[in-house]
């Protein structure tokens, strides 16, 4: 059961995705990233329909790259999330289309402001300050109403994502033990250990 | 040559249809290759095309002659039910599977091969749709030999695996069931990679596929060791198939065990697991692997002798 969050704070956005595969009810692997660094202030992590996730995630990737080898800067955010949103909404119609949910986060290094996107596999977008994929999104979205501070610090932040973690680990019946957390902010992407 | 009157002799839809896809044959490369090498440069045209059925939706058509979960009675039964097994550990790589072929509750060969030879570097395993499974590893086998001799230099086990999963999601949703490991040794060293028919593709250090999967977990996760010796690496392979092949309805009969180093595979030998259950693998009477033959003379009670006699 695939578990994703994202939030806001000041001036960053924290990703954070489980790291189990699995397959029907065996875990095949438990410390897969899910999280796609797309360009120097961009995080994107992804779930859903098993190889769709991955294949649609190097295509993003990839052509992400390529705007930014020929254009000599990178999309901002709200740029490529548009993108990516318009990507899935063709796919949609296509015979065969990509079932990815995602969770695009970057740091507009034009406004110095973080954005978070919050996309599912119909094209459907918003802008959010804090949001899950999954089923973590139907424990940790009403907590992250009562505890979420725009204004944090990334310390709180943090533990704004662990009490989101902690509550997914005391109550969903089948919970993931680990999680990837990436931050971005104005001095780009890193990995963070809670 | 008659090209043009064969354009213009019928409009039936069959025909219709060959026209398409005879167009899309000609057409260069998908719009999903588009800024991609793929590997290749400018050598590959994107990603291989099959013929299909000429009915409306191919994979409809499929599915109502071979799921016979819907259908008990449709004519073509696809092999399922199997065990695969491989581990990476510091000797190399273990590779094990078993030998039984089921369709539907009938076993239709005990002495299946469920490992393939791709080349003197490279093993795949066999779970799913064994002919899905021969086919394409076969077809693998072609295209790592031609990127041989392109490059000068044998195919990492990573590009190899990718290969693989990267046609067999060409065909998502049209039918497809592979659940396979990729096994060898390239300049990396050791490497698994486990690619299955939704596209799925993992690398990692030890994977076991197939209706028995669960049972080879047990003893595998359990007596797993980097440091183990590659005796020890070879037991636990077959000591995993035996589990499995023992729980498993849809697993047995025998086990294949290969042994993959520097310099490539080595099969190591093919067990009965029925003469593992009592003798073991060096055919020692009481040596077995089985429950009954392992416990032999010990019991739970408080005094057997008593009770016994009792």
């Amino acid at each position: 059961m695939e578990v994703s969050f994202a939030l806001t704070g000041k001036d960053y956005v924290i990703v954070a995705a489980d790291t189990t595969a699995a397959r029907s009810i065996v875990k095949m692997k438990t410390d897969q990233d899910k999280i796609k660094i797309l360009s120097p202030h961009l995080l994107m992590a992804y779930s859903g329909e098993p190889g769709d996730t991955l294949q649609f995630a190097e295509y993003v990737e990839r052509n992400i790259r390529l705007y930014q080898i020929r254009n000599l800067y990178a999309l901002s955010p709200s740029a490529a999330a548009s993108w990516i949103r318009r990507s899935l909404a063709e796919s949609l119609r296509s015979r065969n289309s990509y079932a990815v949910n995602l969770l695009v986060g970057g740091f507009d290094t034009t406004t110095q402001e973080p954005h978070l996107y919050w996309i599912d596999y119909l094209g459907t977008m918003t802008e959010i300050p804090f949001g899950a994929h999954g089923y973590g999104s139907y424990f940790a979205l009403s907590l992250l109403d009562r505890y979420h501070d725009p204004d944090a610090s990334l310390e709180e932040g943090l533990a704004t994502l662990k009490r989101c973690i902690d509550e997914v680990s005391k109550r969903l019946v089948v919970s993931p033990d680990r999680y990837k957390v990436k931050v971005v902010d104005k001095d780009g992407v890193r990995e963070v250990e809670l | 040559m008659n090209t043009l009157a064969e354009q213009f002799s019928t409009t039936s839809a069959l025909s219709k249809l060959k026209k398409t896809q005879a167009l899309l044959e000609d057409e260069e490369m998908s719009d999903a290759m588009w800024g991609s090498q793929a590997g290749f440069g400018n050598v590959a045209q994107g990603s291989p095309s099959f013929a299909v059925p000429a009915v409306p939706d191919p994979s409809a058509f499929l599915r109502l002659h071979t799921d016979d979960r819907a259908d008990p009675n449709c004519k073509i039964k696809i092999q399922h039910g199997t065990t695969t097994l491989a581990f990476r550990y510091q000797g190399g790589v273990i590779v094990a599977v078993d030998s039984r072929a089921t369709a539907g509750s009938y076993v239709a060969s005990g002495t299946v091969k469920k490992v393939i030879e791709i080349n003197p570097y490279l093993l795949g395993t066999m779970a799913g749709g064994a002919a899905d499974c021969q086919y394409w590893e076969t077809y693998l086998g072609m295209h790592c030999r031609l990127h041989e001799l392109r490059n000068r230099e044998r195919i990492s086990v990573s590009a190899a695996s990718k290969y693989l999963s990267n046609l067999v999601y060409s065909y998502k949703g049209m039918g497809l069931s592979m659940g396979t490991m990729i096994c060898g040794w390239d300049k990396t060293g050791p490497a698994i990679f486990y690619v299955d028919s939704d596209g799925t593709r993992l690398k990692g250090d030890l994977f076991s596929v197939g209706s028995g999967s669960t049972f080879a977990y047990g003893v595998l996760d359990q007596g797993y060791h980097w440091d183990m010796t590659d005796e020890d690496a070879q037991e636990l392979g077959r000591r995993s198939i035996y589990a499995a092949g023992h729980r498993d309805a849809f697993s047995g009969n025998t086990c294949n065990l290969y042994h993959v180093k520097e310099d490539g595979w080595r099969f190591i030998g093919n067990y009965d697991l029925s003469k593992l259950h009592y003798d073991g693998p060096n055919n020692v009477p009481g040596a077995g692997y089985g429950y009954d033959i392992r416990i032999a003379g010990r019991a739970s009670a408080l005094q057997p002798a008593v009770a016994a006699a009792a």
